[in-house]
């Protein structure tokens, strides 16, 4: 009876995960294929990779994706950081509804965070292609920061910040030195987070890149002429490149709650200790 | 002893309309251990809040040293807190905790480094200076706080419950040497708990605070000896109080019997609340008390005995060496002066 349910546990995962990713593998494979049409395999080559190191368009069109990426994460880091503060120390009740506020464009189908940016770029005649791609990702970024940042000030207590204005530090001393410190690992994380966002998206980039294409949208154009090969050896290696900054993330968290997971063991045992003596 | 540091006058604090301070006036002297106690949410934090500058306040004025600080921020002010959680800067080790508030002043090392020894030697952690922070005990974490905070040699140290996360031997030890701390340096403390025995051991001065109004203000031994209403005596130390009428002075009823006591200009009849600590209850043969009772329970506390004692229809507290058994019949007597007349206090229904 237990053996047969181990077994079903693990075929449900196994399977879940062959839908996830066996298309991806499948994807990377053929990257490799000598051949160029799908169905055939055509013996081992890296003759794509090489192909799509030569080809300018491509060339471009992932630098258009690396600096948006770069410069977004970075402007919306610094936007999100500073907001999160401020709403952290906003009283409950605006708390919320400005958190709400912020998180709403994060459940909002991108298709119509898309139009609507669209829209207002056009009305606020924002100079088409590479500054309307720019300032499109920033915004959609934001959120994502703040959600990353906020669970770190909650866990920061307030006194902190109090001790240093005690202790004679100006306000911006104080949030430099004490409060930073303590939220740097949100920071990071939401800076991680947002560069990758910012790499994948497809959907927003559309409707705001006219005159400047980044990757994603690029190869949409490729693929409505029928499908490179090339194109899947650059997906492969975006597929890898996030894969890699994913696991970063999750690994800078997963350090935070080991951390705390220990501070509380160490706590415990000192407690303890106390109680024995 | 005699100047004033720190004047409140008619401070009132409002929280989106729950009263936290109602105009309060107090003064605290240089150089003195005040203490403010009283339950949780009586505005003793609120109070220390304010005077430390995290709070304002939404009405009165706060002197320090004669001058009003209500618009001067806290990073300015001449106090430092002791906060209850410690609030030590985890990212930073013991010496640069300690540090802290000196290298803002821009001290030189050489000085820093001077200052931060000797608070390490005042408060017993001599060379424990790079440890991190979460190396530390709790007590240890605690005596960290309160050299961070002296080592900006503040007028005035404020401290928030800093003993209530520690255990009974430790807060023992602590509150003697907070003492001699403040003896040692000569610097006013104020220091907030509900302990009423932490108050009691330590402080020059006690005010009694519930919600939001100071109850009574004085000594330690005027506060347990002479409390001004049933709360404080209720809240310092344990308590029998009954309702009684003080039919002329000199004169109390209560129980359906008449005792002589020691006070008076009171109304004729006017209805009072009668306190009787548990320690001043004498045990006696029922024939000879002024009340004769059964004993209800009887707890061995060490010192003493507690016990439960059931007279005209009133359960008495009574602290006695002797024990008697349960079910016994026993009388009660106390002297006049044993006897607390307060006012009924209508704040206190």
């Amino acid at each position: 009876m237990k053996r047969e349910h181990r077994f079903l546990k693990g075929l449900f995962i196994g399977i879940m995960l062959v839908f996830l990713y066996a298309p991806i593998i499948v994807m990377i494979v053929y990257s490799f294929n000598a051949s160029r049409t799908m169905g055939n395999w055509g013996g081992f080559s890296t003759e794509w990779y090489g192909a799509l190191f030569r080809d300018r368009d491509i060339l471009a069109a992932l630098e258009v994706t690396l600096s948006v990426a770069v410069i977004s994460s970075i402007v919306a880091t610094l936007l999100g950081t500073t907001a999160a503060i401020g709403i952290h120390s906003m009283k409950r009740r605006t708390r919320n509804v400005i958190l709400t506020t912020t998180n709403l464009p994060v459940v909002n189908p991108d298709l119509v965070t898309g139009i609507s940016l669209m829209f207002a770029f056009s009305i606020l005649m924002v100079p088409q292609g590479y500054t309307r791609l720019l300032l499109a990702h920033i915004t959609f970024n934001i959120p994502y920061v703040i959600l990353s940042v906020m669970p770190k000030l909650r866990q920061t207590s307030d006194s902190l910040y109090e001790a240093a204005l005690d202790l004679g530090a100006k306000p911006s001393y104080a949030l430099r030195k004490v409060v930073l410190p303590q939220i740097a690992p949100g920071i990071v994380s939401g800076m991680i987070l947002a560069f990758t966002l910012s790499v994948d998206d497809f959907v927003i980039s559309f409707f705001c890149q006219q005159g400047a294409q980044n990757l994603s949208t690029y190869i949409y154009s490729l693929a409505r002429r029928g499908i490179n090969p090339k194109i899947n050896a650059l997906s492969a290696i975006m597929f890898v490149v996030v894969l890699a900054l994913l696991l970063l993330v999750n690994v800078i968290s997963s350090q935070n709650t080991e951390e705390a997971k220990a501070k509380r063991r160490e706590k415990k045992r000192r407690r303890m200790a106390a109680a024995e003596a | 002893m005699s100047k004033h540091l720190i004047d409140l006058i008619g401070v009132t604090k409002d929280f989106d309309g729950e009263l936290a301070l109602n105009n309060i006036d107090l003064y605290i002297r240089n150089g003195e251990f005040l203490t403010l106690l009283g339950p949780s949410g009586c505005g003793k934090t609120t109070m220390l809040r304010i005077i430390a500058g995290f709070e304002t306040a939404t009405a009165g004025k706060v002197l320090i040293d004669g001058v009003d600080v209500s618009s001067v921020p806290a990073y300015k002010r001449k106090v430092n807190t002791v906060f209850q959680k410690y609030a030590l800067f985890p990212h930073l080790n013991v010496y640069d905790n300690i540090a802290f508030g000196l290298k803002i002043k821009k001290a030189d090392k050489a000085k820093i480094d001077r200052k931060v020894n000797e608070m390490l030697e005042m408060v017993e952690l001599q060379g424990l200076g790079k440890r991190s922070i979460d190396e530390l005990s709790g007590g240890q974490q605690q005596r960290v706080a309160i050299a961070r905070a002296l080592a900006n040699e503040p007028e005035c140290l404020l401290l928030d419950e800093p003993l209530g996360a520690l255990d009974l031997k430790l807060r023992k030890e602590m509150q003697i040497e907070l003492k001699r701390m403040q003896q040692q340096l000569g610097i006013t403390f104020i220091y907030v708990t509900h302990d009423q025995e932490e108050a009691l051991t330590m402080s020059d001065t006690i005010v009694v605070m519930r919600k939001g109004v100071i109850q009574q203000i004085g000594t330690p031994i005027d506060i347990y000896n002479e409390p001004q209403n049933a709360f404080v005596a209720d809240f310092i130390g344990e308590s029998n109080i009954l309702s009684g009428v003080m039919t002329e002075d000199y004169f109390v009823e209560f129980l359906g019997k008449g005792f002589n006591c020691v006070d008076k200009g009171f109304e004729r009849n006017e209805p009072v609340d009668v306190v009787i600590r548990p320690e001043d209850i004498k045990l006696i043969s029922p024939e000879e008390g002024t009340l004769s009772g059964i004993v209800k329970s009887t707890v061995f506390m060490g010192v003493h005995y507690e016990m439960q004692i059931e007279a005209a229809g009133f359960t008495f507290l009574v602290h006695s060496t002797s024990m008697e058994d349960e079910g016994a019949h026993v009388g009660l007597s106390f002297f006049p002066d044993d006897i607390h007349i307060m006012r009924k206090d209508k704040a206190a229904e």
